[in-house]
């Protein structure tokens, strides 16, 4: 393979997984609580859309991705009147938010239909961004797409090194036990979907401010549902959603890659191949990510009534 | 049977949701007095839109089942959608080989089994994979959704394009043969198949042995396999028959509709019936009452693009107002 051509991918790799990365890494803040969201994709539209949104009126980038991450928050509480507190089925549940955030985004976002902003600018680190070949590819990259590792250890150590991290997954793990334990489940499952949400939406504003720098209906074209697959794969441990992240993100970009040298490859093919690696993946990883779901997630994913 | 408390209190939920939705509207400067006139006008309000709403419950009906007949087994099938996409191609790729002269006593029944065939191939993956304890149903349907419209885009852009059409990538017209006749405007015989299918449902599902079996093996695995019912053989039927019934869904769209197969021909029938199916709680003739009102304002929303300059998914949201009251009501009493 040509350098540039194996360099342009590994670029766009990183930069296509950022989204799927925060997605990812608020999904398994939301799992560890026991809780599954798998409207994910419905709350990446909203922060894709509500950011590109203001960013646009107001000028401010930053006030752009702030407001894209609210909006992801709040939008993920709307699952828990329904999922925390009435108990409803929660894999249907989320597939309902899905369908809200398709329509607010689409009906809200209509008056954005094809305007554009400059976005989010690469910000080249000094000298390491001079680097040979490497430069290119890691130090040539946005902000979020730095935040990505720091990110990653603030969940881990929120998870594993806190008493709230504790009290939570407590709760994913036997809702019953924790709250004769004196934990206040309720609270706890709701901080986890705010959390979670923040996230998706900080997700889904990066894929409008950064990536695409134009709002679209239906933008996020599945990276939701891939984002909930990419949990299971890095088997409920955020320090592992990065590399599972790049991966997909490579898939993605290599697509890209290959349309845009005109390889003779039917694109058809080439953009199914993220999901078909997605459940090959998941497929080859079942033994050893099945031994570390959350025991609550258990109850929903088997006997799903 | 729906009995009257019931009746009432879901006209309660759909007025809350109704009114939920009409704040949202004025929220963004829009009479929500013009969007229900427009909503109702064009589908309940003329003999062409009312046509227009069986049109669309047709493959709602079938896709609602896709869903429902898997979920007494406790089992999510969100792969609705590309069942139905899989079941049109090989029906278009049956009735494009099977020749231009077959009678349509055959050529109906031909063009039924090979979309039958698609959907069920198309479940046949999540659902070995599932009775392998593999993976979960619901991840896997998802995302073959996605590959599944590729699929069909693959072979209308490719192989099977009618080589006649430079600027449009569709196939060939089917020949007269494969076609299902219409009663009235646009309204086909798909509706009393879809009748027919729920009829026959219901009676699998709550009047045989086996309909009583899968009951029991989807409320309690451990227990039935310890009574000896094969849990992972009836995962495997029940998914592929939830796959050919939205394979009939996708055969009806392009046999009555289209004509030929074109790319993007389903308005989303597939994720449309899954909440049908959760609207009314997976049972057959709620499915029949819920699929209208589905149908209602999903035609609604097609109407509100063309009249008032809304995104047809804005209908999407009074629609997830609606599964949220529905699933909030039914929380407590399912688990």
């Amino acid at each position: 393979m040509h350098p540039d051509f194996v360099q342009g991918w590994l670029a766009g790799a990183i930069l296509a997984s950022t989204p799927l990365f925060y997605a990812a890494l608020g999904e398994t803040l939301v799992e560890k609580a026991g809780l599954i969201n798998l409207g994910v994709e419905g709350t990446m539209l909203m922060g894709a859309s509500v950011s590109f949104a203001v960013a646009s009126i107001s000028g401010s980038l930053p006030l752009g991705l702030a407001a894209g991450m609210l909006a992801g928050g709040l939008f993920n509480l709307l699952l828990g009147p329904l999922i925390v507190v009435r108990g409803a089925n929660q894999l249907a549940s989320g597939l309902a938010l899905m369908f809200l955030g398709q329509g607010l985004s689409a009906f809200y976002g209509k008056a954005f239909v094809g305007t554009s902003i400059d976005g989010l600018a690469p910000l080249p680190i000094p000298f390491l961004s001079n680097l040979p070949w490497v430069g290119q590819i890691l130090f040539r990259q946005d902000l979020l797409v730095y935040l990505m590792l720091p990110c990653a250890f603030a969940v881990w150590f929120l998870l594993s090194r806190t008493a709230w991290g504790l009290n939570l997954r407590a709760v994913g793990e036997d809702r019953l036990v924790a709250y004769a334990a004196g934990s206040n489940t309720g609270l706890l499952r709701h901080q986890a979907l705010f959390l979670g949400g923040l996230l998706a939406g900080l997700a889904g504003a990066h894929l409008s401010l950064a990536i695409a720098h134009t709002w679209t209906e239906g933008l996020t074209a599945g990276r939701g549902f891939i984002a909930v697959a990419l949990v299971i794969f890095a088997a409920w441990r955020p320090l592992r959603v990065l590399p599972g992240a790049l991966l997909f993100g490579g898939t993605l970009a290599l697509q890209i890659q290959l349309q845009a040298r005109g390889a003779q490859v039917s694109p058809f093919l080439l953009d199914m191949l993220p999901y078909l690696v997605t459940l090959l993946v998941l497929v080859l990883l079942r033994k050893s990510s099945r031994g570390r779901m959350p025991e609550g997630l258990k109850e929903v994913f088997e006997s799903s009534r | 049977m729906v009995d009257r408390k019931a009746l009432a209190t879901i006209s309660l939920l759909v007025a809350g949701a109704l009114a939920l939705f009409s704040l949202l509207l004025l929220a963004a400067g829009k009479n929500p007095l013009d969007t229900y006139s427009s909503l109702f006008s064009s589908t309940l309000g003329n003999a062409y839109g009312f046509g227009e709403v069986f049109v669309k419950l047709i493959p709602l009906l079938f896709t609602a089942l896709a869903v429902a007949v898997p979920a007494r087994l406790g089992l999510v099938n969100v792969g609705g959608e590309g069942q139905l996409h899989l079941g049109a191609l090989l029906a278009a790729a049956a009735a494009l080989a099977c020749g231009s002269a077959t009678p349509r006593w055959l050529g109906i029944p031909v063009t039924m089994v090979a979309g039958m065939a698609g959907g069920a191939l198309w479940a046949l993956v999540p659902a070995l994979l599932r009775s392998w304890g593999f993976l979960n149903e619901t991840i896997s349907t998802l995302l073959l959704n996605y590959v599944a419209l590729r699929v069909v885009d693959f072979f209308v852009y490719g192989p099977m394009r009618d080589p006649g059409s430079a600027n449009i990538p569709q196939t060939m017209g089917f020949a007269p043969g494969y076609l299902w006749p219409s009663f009235t405007g646009r309204v086909h015989i798909g509706l009393v198949f879809a009748l027919l299918a729920l009829a026959l449902a219901a009676l699998v599902l709550n009047r045989t042995r086996w309909g009583y079996e899968i009951r029991a093996i989807g409320g309690n695995p451990i227990a039935s396999h310890r009574h000896g019912l094969p849990l992972e053989r009836a995962i495997v039927v029940v998914l592929c028959a939830g796959g050919a019934l939205a394979g009939l869904a996708g055969t009806g769209e392009i046999m009555a509709i289209q004509g030929r197969l074109r790319p993007h021909f389903s308005a989303d029938y597939g994720y449309l019936g899954f909440l049908v199916a959760w609207l009314a709680s997976h049972r057959p003739l709620r499915i029949l009452i819920m699929g209208f009102l589905v149908a209602v304002i999903a035609t609604g929303g097609d109407s509100l693009q063309l009249d008032q300059g809304l995104p047809s998914a804005t209908v999407n949201i009074l629609m997830a107002l609606l599964l949220f009251v529905v699933l909030a009501r039914e929380g407590k009493l399912a688990s």
